[in-house]
């Protein structure tokens, strides 16, 4: 039932890519939702999934690897009716954008932010991702990786990100569940979307994600921080669902003063010139 | 040609002095005299030596001259740091600690004991507020005109503030009427003063940017703080409720004009205020705005590099920075303004052209320029037209339709009931991904189309002079304006044009004409290697023949002018 999304193309990723479960789930889930495509602004970045507006039918703004973030933030404060879906990769998002990504949280605009997190490049075919595991092997971490892995949902409860979750892209009707509480949040809401490469991932494949991962209880408490934290930290059993969220945030837009008076969108207004003759004049 | 008196305050920042400035210059036009302003400090909060230099004339002032007629020192280090701007006719007014120099340099000197007197009223605070009022006395301002604009500028801190600092004025004043009576050479200062001025306009380049952004429509400001540029965000931001804008100073500058072209997409009218050295953390997303044809303006304040430079000091030396920012061919305009005005009405314009282009637009600024100020009769509201841009998009829109001008229609998501597309990649008509050869060569050719269509209407540059006599001609860009046209006035010679440029890409197609009507052409510009002087060579190959170049980090003067273009001609005879 995603007819109004879909788009006739050819779609450029591997058979077998994680992120055509995604396009379904963004597709249907807007749907669901009774969005219509001119609703809808996609915002990427650059690497696989950072083609993914190309790929579904609404506005799109495929800008620069890893600012995808920040151009979200500027199209939401311009114009807060646009529904904004900012989707990009582990490397592009937490990488080249890792401090877009930090700030972005901070302001809370109202804007869903999928990470579309494989944990390699697949672009640039197959290195290791700020998201790869210690000791993941590639052609340039030839001994493994070395570094800690980013954890963007610690990383985002820490700066208490207003919603918080992780999906698992293998199960659709979950993640389109998770998808849609996101949207519907009010302020920034961050998906830590897994999503395997089966071209350059052979650690992290639909079976590891399934082993590896487990649905959170109806106990847990996402409006508990510290609990959250809890959760998020343990990178050995991976949790999905929504683990923290804090709807008391307002959002960047609310904080943008102009819009208490006026809720018109920037391009719907004029230069009043009397106000700016009346300025001008205060510098005689 | 133009007499002023020029007064120099200085002393350590922290100090006060530009308050002081400020009321000062306020006054001064007030009472019906020209002022011209301008300032040089140091990078740091407290301490350290500054100085502003204040002109003061019956006639219209404009630009910095390097001599001093009367210098007020706050701090001992103010005369070895300005005494080689001072004369033997150069007066001193200031406390004894400041004017016993061990120096091998003579002026004349008069002993006010501010701090001392400034303690009577009850703060060494008010030492700068006495040495305004004597100031203010010699040069015959009216006293109410300081009271009034001293309960304007403290009103919100109230009486308590107020009374003490009208005291201080009091005081000055009392002190200005004791020296005259005994000191003649004050008389000399005496100038006639012109009513009609007293309603004048006083403004400093970021001011007058900040206006031109305000008339040209700016709805999305973003930034963040680098010195010389910071103040225009500031003003902005003062005046957001107002007039409805946004103003977001980022964690970054990549994060800046990736927003302001998020805004722009969505179609905010959008600016970025930077400096050299966060502008070179945008060139990716220039070049962005060059693929996605989205209008932004923004202003680069060039300060002497590399890297960290001097922060707060003076150059001309980002344009080949700006001209080449970004991967890539795409057309952009750059303007350079040459004045206070041309500040105003050249940041509107930009808005204007980065809307109707659809190309980044670039305002090259410097420090001279947006701390310098004066006074001017009025800024031209009446024709200022912000034409709209956008379409309401239908069903099959397309966002990057070839057409024959190379412009696409401008739609922006959520008008009408098209789709909006930007792609980083080449493109095609729909905004989808393709590497098809023909659509890249199509791309290419819409965006030279582009650059013909901004080509033709670019501003030509201006031209002083006698055309059928001039031998020599100066020629110059952006905020030396003033400087050099008071210093050919100074040479006064016939065989001297000027020809300036406030539009530097792409240039005007006249300049060819002009180049070859002189014999010998002289660039000045305040950058080591002649960036602009190369731009001219690269795009219509004529040869500058000689070039003043300055790069000491301080700007030229009216002085510096005379001399190196009396130097350049003599030695080219």
């Amino acid at each position: 039932m995603s007819d109004n999304f879909d788009k006739d193309v050819k779609i450029h990723w591997c058979p077998g890519c994680g992120n055509y479960s995604a396009l379904r789930i963004v597709k249907e889930s807007l749907t669901e939702l009774k969005f219509e495509p001119k609703d809808i602004v996609i915002v990427s970045g650059i690497g696989q999934a950072g083609k993914f507006p190309h790929f579904m039918t609404a506005n799109f703004y495929n800008g620069l690897h890893g600012r995808y973030l920040s151009t979200a933030l500027g199209v939401k404060a311009a114009n807060p009716n646009l529904e904004v879906i900012a989707i990009s990769g582990d490397g592009c998002t937490l990488s080249e954008g890792g401090n877009h990504f930090l700030h972005t949280i901070r302001y809370n605009p109202n804007i869903t932010n999928l990470i579309s997190n494989n944990s390699v490049y697949g672009l640039t075919k197959g290195q290791a991702s700020p998201t790869s595991m210690l000791g993941f092997k590639t052609k340039v971490q030839t001994f493994g990786v070395i570094n800690e892995p980013f954890n963007s949902p610690a990383v985002a409860i820490s700066l208490n990100a207003s919603f918080v979750a992780r999906a698992f892209v293998g199960d659709i009707e979950e993640t389109k569940n998770i998808l849609k509480q996101a949207i519907q949040h009010k302020g920034y809401a961050l998906i830590d979307m897994l999503s395997p490469c089966v071209s350059f991932n052979k650690v992290n494949t639909f079976k590891w994600y399934k082993e590896n991962s487990y649905y959170l209880e109806d106990s847990h408490n996402p409006l508990d921080q510290s609990e959250a934290m809890k959760v998020a930290l343990n990178l050995r059993k991976l949790a999905l669902g929504v683990i923290y969220k804090n709807p008391s945030r307002p959002t960047y837009e609310e904080n943008i003063q102009i819009y208490n008076s006026d809720s018109r969108p920037l391009f719907a207004r004029d230069l009043d010139k009397n106000k700016l003759e009346k300025l001008v004049n205060t510098f005689r | 040609m133009t007499r002023s008196v020029n007064l120099a305050i200085s002393g350590q920042a922290g100090q006060g002095i530009a308050t002081v400035e400020s009321l000062l210059t306020k006054a001064l036009k007030r009472s019906g005299l020209n002022v011209f302003a301008s300032r040089e400090y140091m990078s740091r909060v407290r301490g350290g030596i500054n100085s502003t230099a204040i002109r003061v004339s019956s006639q219209p002032v404009h630009a910095f001259e390097d001599r001093i007629d009367i210098l007020i020192p706050l701090s001992d280090e103010a005369i070895p740091h300005l005494q080689h701007r001072m004369t033997n006719n150069t007066l001193v007014i200031g406390e004894k600690a400041f004017l016993s120099m061990d120096l091998l340099l003579s002026f004349i000197s008069i002993e006010v004991p501010f701090t001392e007197l400034a303690k009577e009223i009850g703060s060494i605070l008010y030492s700068n507020i006495i040495a305004l009022g004597v100031i203010s006395s010699i040069f015959k301002v009216e006293r109410q005109i300081l009271h009034d604009l001293i309960e304007f500028t403290f009103l919100k801190k109230g009486d308590k503030v107020i009374q003490p600092n009208k005291s201080a004025i009091n005081k000055g004043y009392e002190i200005g009427a004791e020296l005259e009576d005994k000191y003649e050479i004050l008389k000399k200062f005496y100038m006639n003063k012109n009513p009609e001025i007293k309603n004048d306009l006083i403004l400093d380049g970021t001011e007058s940017i900040a206006l031109g952004a305000i008339a040209g429509g700016v709805q999305y400001e973003c930034f963040y703080p680098m010195a010389p540029s910071t103040g225009i965000g500031t003003f902005l931001a003062q005046q957001a409720s107002k007039f409805g804008l946004i103003v977001d100073m980022s964690e970054d500058e990549i994060s800046v004009i990736n927003k302001a072209l998020g805004a722009s997409y969505a179609g905010a009218r959008s600016l970025v205020t930077t400096s050299g050295g966060g502008f070179s953390l945008m060139t990716e997303a220039i070049s962005l705005a060059g693929m996605l044809e989205l209008p932004i303006v923004v202003v680069v304040g060039q300060r002497p590099g590399p890297a960290t430079g001097m922060p707060t000091r003076t150059t001309q030396e980002d344009l080949r920075l700006v001209l080449h920012a970004g991967a890539g061919f795409f057309p952009r305009i750059i303007f350079a303004p040459g004045c206070i005005e041309d500040s105003f009405y050249l940041t509107q314009k930009a808005f204007d052209l980065a809307q109707k282009y659809q190309v980044p637009v670039f305002i090259l600024t410097d420090q001279y320029l947006v701390d310098s100020y004066y006074n001017l009769p009025f800024l031209n509201l009446d024709s200022l037209k912000n034409e709209k841009f956008i379409v309401k998009t239908d069903k099959d829109y397309q966002r990057f339709k070839f057409t024959k001008s190379g412009i696409s229609p401008r739609g922006i998501p959520g008008y009408g009931e098209g789709l909006v597309a930007a792609d980083s990649h080449t493109h095609t008509e729909a905004g989808m991904i393709s590497e098809d050869p023909e659509i890249r060569e199509k791309s290419v050719e819409k965006r030279l189309k582009k650059l013909k269509l901004i080509k033709d209407a670019s501003i030509p540059p201006e031209f002083i002079g006698d055309a059928n006599k001039i031998k020599y001609q100066i020629v110059s860009w952006g905020s030396t304006y003033y400087i050099i046209k008071e210093a050919l006035d100074k040479i006064n010679r016939s065989d001297i044009g000027f020809l300036h440029f406030s539009q530097v890409y792409p240039i005007h197609e006249s300049t060819k004409d002009y180049l070859k009507k002189a014999k010998i052409n002289i660039m000045v510009e305040q950058n080591p290697t002649g960036q602009f002087a190369n731009l001219i060579e690269n795009e219509i190959h004529i040869q500058i023949d000689k070039k003043i170049l300055k790069y000491s980090g301080y700007t030229l003067s009216v002085e510096d002018i005379v001399a190196q273009i009396t130097d350049a001609i003599n030695g080219g005879n």
